[in-house]
């Protein structure tokens, strides 16, 4: 026989308001097991909760309900309480009479007899709880991070820096990333390459991080504080242990025309190079494409060359096995592909543009290498068709962004910032030049950013348009821009030099197999999921991984930086224990009843259910089961519907309890 | 090859070099046209104008009306009537119109037959079995490839082509050993029905339309719609009028020069009808 204690509370005038509490408490008094049914005016308070531990002692309760608000708010709270009275904490359960209840009704009788049922679900429940203990898993105290770029960087570091071990896997042959390429940043117009090469080279140094450049991430095993992560490191050519980094191997290939990845083909590279004089580490590759050594055994001036021997043709992408923690994806954005051949059908481009067929049509990151110091034109701003310095350029925002006929819905939110930067960084560098921008609306909400944006307008004298370019075309050199100013009701024609196309942010290529390889969620453009949007915002629905940057959704570089600690800060605190602690409400399966069919192990979205046998003492086969891992099971039930045989269920969760619970109301 | 065949009013009107020039073309590639019969105005500009519902209901039936002679496949050599008649099917396919229509057009609607314009059709024919048919290669022919609005566009009514910075119709040309040129006007609107209510933005456009091809070097124009032929070739002179400048451009139906290709003359194909004759 069960002697549950009900604790119901008025939530100040919440609950009292629409629910007769007194009647409430009396009714469910005569429930079936249960010992006492008291009220009060604040359960959560101090005095409340007291009152729920004396109660446990004095009544030697076996069961607490506590009728109140949505678990999600005090279940926590109230399993705390009862713990510290000595009851099993999984022997509590709370009646939402608040959010289902009160909050959604107004009739006072109705309200009060729903209060009841609802507890009589939960006295129910209770009935039918077993004491669980928490589930404790044994953590490897390090982290991985993937993607080299500014989160990356800041997340490796600040764990790091902790204490910690991390694994950095980056996938271009330098880490860095997008903003290692940028001219200068908003909205201070600091260079920003000098702000992130002196963190680049201290993760390069750093005691505490291993880096593997070229690499990617091949497949990951295990669950929170326990991955098995499987890296593929590229064949890079190049023995980096021997390498000195001298640049002997790259001053000597002659095939020095391949357009460079680092300068998106505003420059140029030679088939062995370090995408950029600063990478980290200060390694090259050789792409395996044009080498005329990798393509016909010829060449090979740069294995002559090499001093320290390290040019290895036969080099072959290796395999390797790191054991962490924890993960942190932090693997940034791509620009949105203009007028080019999509991955995805429903981003049908702009055509209109001419982009990729006007060689001064450029995109902003092409801009960004044009304006830039170590850049391919050493900073001086010429137009990539005949070298020119474009004294008319127009810059066109929203190209993809914000636009459900043919790109993405969503606001891209960096362009109109790096935009009216780009406008400023034009007019430095020349004079007598006139830049014009087209904007849909000018968004710049952060710290001194729509002062940038005046300083542009009104220090830099930048012409702002409201309204769309409808085409581009180009005559005797000169990109003819027809567009709208919507505020004065006129159609504008400029002719441009240059032409650049703000294009929208989608996340980097690769990422929707890498989101299924770690098992998180992803939305439909690809941008990672966070487990909740303001409370999670760094936490993905899979324990132990995290994001962080522009792979969750546009960021600016503070944002992404910021996000990147609060990643790093969870992480630090994962690894700052021996052992984690994880909720026991998780799936089990009846081994004697397991009919091994195996629809558990195909349904499961965590993929938490394994294939296992079973065994007598001295090893003679019995049967075959299915068996959930208790590491990686986030209790969703979805074994528990699909198992033909009902052996499968949820602990702290049973059918049993269900139908319990059921049946109360019949 | 048999295929259906929906004139539309141009092309037995204002048009009809433009028939004599697809049917002689298609005659030689064995390709024989069943024109629907009883066929009726797809609505043209004016439908919409006046009632959606109509709009939908006009080029609803001569659907069914193909569907009724069992035409899979329904050749409609105006832009504007085969945008028309794949609008109606698009607006079948995506809710619950076809039975309304159907209602309307007092037939069972299917919705599910090929419309093709001229490109398509020598899509359809194929560009291997053209460029092997070819008997006079276009070697001195320079063409501006002209597509105007409705040959690819609405884009997701049309589904043709790169509707900003099409290539189907220099991809015919090529096979028939034609020069082509890239312009900046290929897509522009060369003022359609306006010609009718208001000349001087027409002439307008034609005047950009022509120098631009000139501009870039072509030495014709190439068109696959009526009202495009109309006006920059009908309209050439008034252009060159109001302008005062000397333009002679040749405008051409894309089936006249595989026609000649393929050793038409230009009388068999109509061409000797046209306004603008080469000099």
């Amino acid at each position: 026989m069960s002697r549950i204690g009900i604790f119901t509370c008025w939530c100040g005038e919440n609950i009292a308001r629409t629910v007769d509490v007194d009647d409430v408490a009396k009714q469910v008094s005569s429930l079936p097991g249960v010992r006492c049914s008291v009220n009060y005016k604040y359960m959560c308070s101090d005095p409340g909760q007291a009152m729920v531990r004396d109660k446990i002692a004095s009544e030697k309760l076996d069961g607490v309900v506590v009728a109140s608000c949505s678990p999600h708010m005090h279940l926590k709270t109230f399993r705390k309480a009862a713990q510290a009275a000595g009851l099993n904490p999984y022997l509590v359960e709370m009646a939402n009479i608040r959010e289902h209840c009160s909050w959604v009704h107004h009739d006072r009788a109705q309200a009060t007899a729903k209060a009841v049922d609802i507890i009589r679900l939960s006295v129910e429940k209770v009935r039918n709880d077993v004491a669980l203990q928490p589930i404790r898993v044994p953590v490897t105290r390090r982290a991985l991070v993937i993607g080299g770029g500014v989160a990356g960087i800041q997340a490796a570091l600040d764990i790091a820096d902790a204490g910690y071990e991390v694994v950095m896997v980056e996938r271009e042959p330098s880490i860095g990333g997008k903003m290692a390429g940028l001219s200068e940043t908003f909205p201070t117009l600091d260079c920003s390459q000098c702000i992130l090469t002196p963190r680049m080279v201290e993760v390069g140094q750093h005691p505490r991080i291993k880096l593997y450049s070229y690499s990617e991430v091949e497949a990951v095993e295990g669950f929170v504080g326990n991955f098995k992560i499987t890296i593929r490191q590229k064949a890079r050519y190049v023995d980096t242990a021997k390498c000195t980094g001298c640049g002997e191997c790259w001053n000597v290939c002659p095939l020095k025309k391949n357009p460079s990845e680092f300068d998106f083909a505003m420059g140029t590279r030679p088939a062995i190079y370090i995408p950029f004089p600063q990478a980290v580490p200060a390694r090259p590759v050789i792409d395996k494409k044009v080498c005329a050594a990798l393509i016909r055994n010829g060449c090979k001036l740069c294995e002559k060359k090499c001093k320290a021997e390290a040019i290895n043709f036969k080099d072959e992408d290796k395999l390797v096995e790191e054991k962490v923690g924890t993960v942190v994806v932090a693997t940034g954005y791509k620009l949105y592909n203009i007028a080019k051949e999509q991955d995805k059908a429903w981003l049908s481009g702009y055509g209109e543009y001419g982009y990729g067929k006007y060689k001064n049509v450029i995109d902003s990151l092409q801009f960004e290498r044009l304006v830039s110091a170590s850049g391919p034109t050493n900073g001086v701003l010429k137009r990539p068709s005949d070298g020119a310095v474009p004294k008319k350029v127009v810059f066109i925002s929203c190209v993809g962004s914000r636009d459900n006929a043919k790109g993405l819905p969503y606001c891209s939110k960096i362009c109109c910032m790096y935009t009216a930067k780009h406008a400023m960084l034009y007019k430095h560098k020349v004079h007598d030049g006139q830049a014009h921008v087209f904007y849909m609306d000018i968004r710049a909400g952060g710290k001194g950013y729509d002062e940038f944006v005046r300083r542009a307008i009104e220090q830099d004298g930048a012409r702002y348009y409201r309204g769309r370019v409808s085409k581009i075309t180009e005559e005797n050199g000169k990109l003819i821009v027809r567009g709208a100013d919507t505020l004065a009701g006129v159609a504008v024609t400029i002719e441009a030099d240059l032409v650049v196309l703000a294009a929208a942010m989608r996340p980097a290529d690769g990422i929707e197999e890498l989101a299924q390889k770690l098992n998180i969620g992803y939305d439909e453009f690809g941008f990672l999921l966070e487990s909740h949007p303001k409370l999670r915002p760094v936490e993905t629905n899979t324990a132990g991984i995290f994001i962080a940057g522009a792979c969750h959704a546009p960021k600016d570089i503070p944002e992404s930086v910021a996000q990147a600690s609060a990643a790093a800060s969870k992480v630090q605190v994962m690894l700052a224990a021996d052992e984690l602690t994880r909720e026991p409400e998780i799936a089990a399966i009846n081994e004697q009843t397991c009919a091994a069919c195996f629809t558990c192990v195909n349904t499961c979205p965590y993929h938490a259910i394994e294939r296992t046998e079973l065994r007598t003492g001295k090893g003679a086969f019995i049967k075959r089961t299915a068996k959930v891992n208790p590491g990686l099971c986030m209790g969703c039930g979805t074994c528990v519907s699909v198992c033909p045989s009902k052996s499968a269920d949820l602990q702290g969760f049973t059918e049993q309890q269900v139908y319990a619970m059921v049946e109360s109301l019949a | 090859m048999n295929i259906g065949y929906y004139p539309g009013c141009a092309l037995h009107g204002s048009s009809n070099d433009y028939e004599q020039s697809l049917r002689a073309c298609l005659d030689v590639l064995d390709v024989q046209l069943q024109e629907v019969k009883d066929w009726i105005c797809c609505g043209a500009t004016a439908a919409h104008a006046l009632n959606h519902k109509l709009s939908l209901a006009l080029p609803a039936r001569n659907l069914a009306l193909a569907e009724r002679d069992g035409l899979k496949q329904l050749f409609a050599p105006c832009p504007l009537c085969s945008m028309q008649l794949l609008k109606v099917q698009k607006a079948m396919a995506g809710n619950g119109l076809r039975a309304e229509l159907s209602q309307i057009v007092e037939a069972d609607l299917r919705g599910d037959g090929q419309i093709l314009n001229l490109i398509q059709i020598f899509q359809t024919v194929g560009l291997d079995k053209l460029k092997a048919a070819v008997k006079e290669p276009l070697k001195s022919v320079t063409a501006a490839c002209y597509y105007g609005c409705l040959l690819t566009r609405p884009p997701e009514v049309v589904h043709f082509d790169d509707f900003e910075q099409p290539k189907s119709m220099e991809a015919v040309l090529a096979a028939m050993g034609a020069k082509t040129v890239e312009w900046s006007y290929k897509t522009e609107c060369c003022g359609a029905g306006m010609t009718m209510a208001n000349e001087e933005t027409v002439l307008d456009l034609a005047h950009k339309i022509l120098s631009n091809a000139a501009a870039h070097g072509a030495n014709c124009v190439v068109v696959a719609c009526p009202m495009c032929h109309v006006n920059l070739d009908m309209k050439q002179a008034a252009v060159e009028r109001r302008y005062d400048e000397k333009l002679g451009m040749a405008v051409y139906y894309l089936s006249d020069l595989v026609g000649l290709a393929l050793g038409l003359s230009a009388e068999q194909l109509g061409i000797n009808r046209h306004f603008v004759t080469k000099a």
